[in-house]
């Protein structure tokens, strides 16, 4: 398991940034692609913006949008339609073979939003 | 692979496995030393073998790789053969992360057609047309996997798979193989009096990763490719006659008509009704991938083999009139990376 997919296993979302230029490069890898030098980890905010989304037998899954620049697609959690431009949190990560990725709304019922 | 070539051999006059200075083999298999394999089986020796990866668009980048062999003066002759079986690794892309657990294509044409259909109003049955048009000239095409058309309420009722992708949108993986030869100005004419000529050019790799798409309802890597290969053809969209575009599923049909300019942003799915209900072949008179089947390492090939017979006038049944321009539109992976290529008679 790539070190990603093992801080993924621990529900922790980390991204590759550029040691020098501090450049966020998605998907991860040991080198910066703006100047190819080295990368570190970092946690990224779970907190996005939903680009676009569609229903998988019955289950919402869609692309968010993180820190501006890192999109990933993953399970839309939530029984009402989301909409496009809504901010939603990473609420789970997980790695079984494949990349888990879970979001929920941050709006509540009572239509106030969490911090 | 072999028997695809034969028809070249048989019917091109002058040609023997000697005239051939390259070839090039176009799959996603993991074979080793493919190209040279290949050769010897068929009884080549060239003085360049080897194999061109790509994905789904392999065979399109293949044909552009002999294309800059022969332009170079490195070569005279290329044999271009693409192949792939049904189990082919490269249906998934592994690599893109960003994917999730949604890995499968199936998922990246549903929130593309989720975007287009948020952005411009296009609807599930617009995307049925689009398969009901590409299995009815697939009919007319002696090598397509299917053997049956669909109508438009057939592929709405067809079952779904997400939301907005029904299974007769989407394009089959299956066994296939093409080939086509390429050779410079002063070899082609001793092998025939009327060649096809590859007039324009363009590739573009935007990215690997699907979510790299900035725009979902439009494909940039195909809007660039396009740009240079008019470019490089003096040729408009206007002078476009036939099209052979990658529908690898309904939707991309669609955006592919609006990326290359043939339809207006927002038309494409007017422009595929419209060619529906005239019975018009301009758009994937062969079927596409969806009427033919998705043989991924062959599928570039054969697309550039229906723009070969267009141009000649020997496509039968599906012959679009006085053919003189067409367009080639392959591409891979959630469209990141795109060609086009426009031939000329």
């Amino acid at each position: 398991m790539s070190r990603f997919e093992e801080e993924l296993k621990r529900d922790k979302f980390v991204c590759s940034e550029c040691s020098r230029c501090k450049k966020i490069v998605w998907p991860p890898s040991n080198y910066c692609n703006k100047c190819l030098n080295e990368t570190t980890w970092r946690e990224i905010s779970r907190k996005g913006k939903l680009v676009e989304y569609s229903y998988n037998k019955g289950e919402c899954f869609g692309i968010v949008e993180f820190e501006s620049q890192i999109r990933i697609v993953g399970t839309v959690k939530g029984s009402e339609r989301p909409d496009v431009g809504q901010i939603m949190n990473l609420e789970k990560c997980d790695y079984d073979g494949d990349e888990i990725f879970i979001f929920s709304s941050t709006v509540q019922r009572n239509g106030s939003q969490n911090s | 692979m072999i028997s695809s070539m034969r028809p070249i051999f048989d019917k091109t006059r002058n040609l023997s496995q000697e005239d051939i200075d390259v070839v090039l083999t176009s799959t996603n298999a993991n074979e080793k030393y493919l190209a040279s394999i290949v050769s010897e089986l068929a009884g080549i020796s060239p003085r360049i073998a080897h194999s061109v990866e790509s994905l789904c668009n392999s065979g399109t980048n293949c044909i552009v790789s002999a294309f800059a062999y022969i332009s170079s003066g490195l070569a005279d002759v290329a044999l271009v053969t693409g192949a792939e079986r049904t189990d082919s690794p490269g249906l998934v892309l592994s690599w893109d992360k960003s994917r999730g657990k949604y890995k499968h294509p199936i998922f990246w044409s549903s929130l593309f057609a989720s975007s287009h259909m948020r952005k411009f109003g296009t609807t599930l049955e617009d995307l049925a047309y689009v398969s009901a048009k590409n299995h009815r000239n697939g009919l007319e095409n002696p090598y397509s996997f299917f053997d049956r058309s669909y109508s438009v309420g057939e592929v709405m009722r067809s079952k779904t798979l997400t939301d907005n992708v029904r299974l007769l949108d989407c394009s089959m993986p299956c066994n296939g193989a093409a080939s086509i030869l390429l050779a410079s100005e002063d070899a082609i004419r001793q092998f025939t009096d009327s060649p096809v000529w590859i007039a324009g050019i363009g590739q573009k790799s935007i990215s690997a990763g699907f979510t790299k798409n900035a725009d979902l309802s439009s494909m940039e890597s195909t809007v660039l490719a396009s740009r240079d290969a008019y470019s490089m053809a003096r040729k408009s969209p206007k002078d476009i006659d036939v099209a052979e575009v990658h529908d690898a599923f309904s939707i991309c049909e669609i955006m592919a008509l609006e990326d290359l300019q043939l339809a207006e942003r927002g038309k494409g799915s007017s422009l595929v009704r419209e060619l529906h209900d005239t019975n018009c072949k301009k758009v994937n008179p062969r079927g596409g991938l969806i009427g033919t089947g998705h043989p991924l390492g062959a599928t570039g090939v054969a697309q550039t083999i229906e723009g070969f017979y267009q141009l000649q006038g020997t496509a039968g049944g599906r012959q679009v009139e006085s053919a003189k321009t067409a367009l080639i539109h392959n591409m891979s992976a959630a469209a990141t990376s795109s060609t086009v290529l426009i031939l000329q008679a």
